[in-house]
């Protein structure tokens, strides 16, 4: 037997993890490269040879000219975000990451989710200032000239709208793809300023408890942050995975509260007053405030819980025939780094350990792989992750039951309610069709 | 000295020393300088302004600046409806200003800094205080001939004030 035949042969008989064909998560590792050139055969039934392989029109002759800004393939035209508003009607619009079609830790930039509430502003950076003032012992203005001097941090963070996944509020389950359902959730290495520099600049007096965050754009969007979590990790970002934030994202500036509803991380950002009380801005004592079964609302949300679900395979991606596949997907806290993330083919009857993507960094995307022996029966697809805090995502029943659900079934683009964090069910029939489920 | 005593001292140089680091190149700003973009209204009315407006007046101010998307009555256009509704029950419920919205300062506050959509910015101080006395009559929450000014507004007590819980208490001053 030849080594690759004995590869395929070991990957068919390997013990199963838990229910449906999931593989313990490092079985892959385990056994070593030949084996993983098996699972990219995709298939357990024998293949049919290769075509055989000849010099491509591409590889004889030189290419064209490289450009001076990188372009994707052109192979590569439908891997976009979707837009809400492609018009730009006067009201919000919104653009959503394509988690199905991207891979890794960090979103590129071109793909990073948006949320306009009334376009994005065409802001001269030299023109731009940031202004501090109110409970401080000087006012003081900031140019981005200035802010280039000063020492500069980078960390990984993701930026979650807090009506990321609010279609799971409907009563049934509304088939679209993780980007229509998750695709308000972004993950960027930000490099900038730390906040807590500029306000000991200004000198904080003892009263504020408060500051009051407020954009360029056209509905100078505010929002009030407690100077805790200023002082803590909030940042003036600058630059967005290596380049001056996009300008959807806040250029030249925006607030970043890491692991705090997107909404709050202010972008164009242009002035922080500090203040003894919250502002109670139109963003936070309306829209943001999410309304209970009880009628009260829930205010100062603030967090992004833990949160996970799987992109490959989900709706939207058919899977090839049986054989072997990677469950793969992201998870993020918070509150913090991810501990663990499990997963289960059966709807939730059986759980295994999804190997974590190292580093794992404090919040922000951690993509979780487990491998799966797929048999080509119907099986339901879940992911649930812990943070480093203790918390773990709750089933839909459990966040139904705290939270409630719409009346009726609302559009895809609906936000009836904020921050669902339960686990999502992907179902997968002996077709191949992946489609959304409760489970 | 004690090690105590030494490893404050030794902190407290290491902070000094920061502190000289950071280039301090922010531009001292005087209250003349901040006034064109000193918007925040708090609940108590902090930072509103001189001026006062009445129903009648923003009436006028509505029917020529908001009633193209509002309604002409405040309901019945394209964006949200400002006169009416019921209180919340649950999330598929409307979050009406009579009906959801905690403080009478943010309609001021969200007028002033965000509307009309297209010409933010334009309105005078006495339009948005006139624009507010209408909403909030409309919405028979004031009587139709009390004017809203500095002193009256924060005084307005909306009907959902004590409609919410703070989720997170421990993060929250």
């Amino acid at each position: 037997m030849n080594p690759m035949d004995r590869a395929r042969r070991e990957l068919e008989t390997l013990p199963a993890a838990a229910g449906n064909g999931l593989l313990h998560r490092r079985a892959l590792l385990r056994h070593g490269a030949a084996l993983a050139g098996a699972v990219l055969g995709y298939s357990v039934t024998p293949l049919a040879f290769a075509q055989q392989l000849t010099e491509d029109s591409w590889s004889r002759g030189p290419g064209t000219v490289v450009p001076e800004a990188g372009l994707r393939s052109r192979f590569e035209r439908d891997v976009v975000r979707t837009l809400s508003n492609p018009k730009g009607e006067p009201r919000t619009q919104h653009a959503r990451t394509p988690h199905h079609l991207v891979n890794g830790t960090f979103t590129p930039n071109s793909m990073h989710f948006v949320i306009s509430h009334a376009g994005d502003p065409d802001i001269d950076p030299d023109q731009h200032r940031l202004l501090i003032h109110g409970l401080v012992k000087q006012p003081l203005v900031f140019s981005l000239d200035a802010l280039a001097r000063y020492p500069m941090v980078s960390r990984m963070a993701f930026v979650e709208c807090g009506g990321n996944s609010a279609p799971l509020f409907s009563p049934q389950p509304i088939q679209a793809t993780a980007q229509a359902l998750h695709g308000l959730v972004s993950c960027s290495e930000w490099t900038g300023v730390l906040l807590s520099t500029l306000l000991d600049e200004a000198g904080i007096d003892p009263r504020a408890k408060w500051i009051v965050a407020e954009g360029g754009d056209a509905p100078h969007l505010s929002r009030s942050v407690p100077l805790s979590k200023a002082l803590d990790d909030a940042m003036i970002a600058l630059y967005q995975n290596g380049e001056r934030v996009m300008p959807s994202n806040g250029y030249p500036m925006r607030l970043l509260l890491p692991g705090w509803e997107g909404n709050m991380n202010i972008k164009w950002l242009r002035r922080i007053q500090l203040t003894e009380s919250p502002g109670m801005t139109f963003y936070e004592s309306r829209t943001y405030s999410q309304v209970l079964p009880n009628g009260k609302a829930y205010q100062f949300y603030f967090l992004q819980e833990v949160k996970s679900f799987i992109t490959h395979p989900s709706p939207g991606l058919a899977m090839k025939g049986p054989g072997f596949y990677e469950i793969s997907g992201i998870a993020y806290s918070g509150n913090g780094r991810i501990a663990k993330v499990m997963v289960s083919a059966d709807g939730g009857k059986t759980w295994t350990q999804a190997a974590l993507q190292e580093p794992v960094h404090s919040k922000a995307f951690t993509r979780f792989r487990a491998p799966w022996r797929w048999d080509g029966g119907p099986a339901v697809l879940q992911s649930r992750a812990w943070d480093e805090a203790g918390f773990s995502q709750p089933t839909r029943a459990q966040l139904v039951a705290a939270r409630g659900q719409t009346d009726g079934v609302p559009p895809v683009t609906a936000f009836p309610s904020q921050h669902y964090n339960a686990i999502a069910s992907w179902s997968v029939a002996p077709n191949g069709e992946v489609k959304h489920v409760y489970a | 000295m004690s090690t105590r005593s030494l490893f404050v001292a030794v902190f407290a140089l290491s902070a000094a020393l920061v502190l000289a680091q950071a280039p301090n190149l922010g531009k001292p700003a005087s209250p003349a300088d901040i006034a064109a973009w000193d918007l925040n209204i708090l609940p108590d009315g902090t930072g509103l302004p001189a001026g006062s407006g009445t129903a009648a007046d923003g009436a006028r101010v509505y029917g020529t600046k908001c009633a193209g998307c509002h309604g002409p009555e405040g309901k019945g256009g394209t964006a949200a409806k400002l006169v009416g509704g019921e209180p919340v029950k649950n999330m598929s419920s409307e979050k009406t200003i009579a009906g959801f919205w905690p403080y009478s300062t943010t309609l001021f506050d969200y007028i002033r800094r965000a509307m009309p959509f297209q010409q933010p910015r334009s309105l005078s101080n006495e339009e948005v205080y006139s624009l507010t006395a209408y909403i909030l009559s409309q919405n028979k929450l004031i009587g139709q001939s009390d004017a809203m000014n500095a002193q009256t507004l924060p005084k307005v007590k909306m009907p959902n004030r004590d409609g919410f819980i703070v989720r997170f208490p421990e993060r929250t001053p």
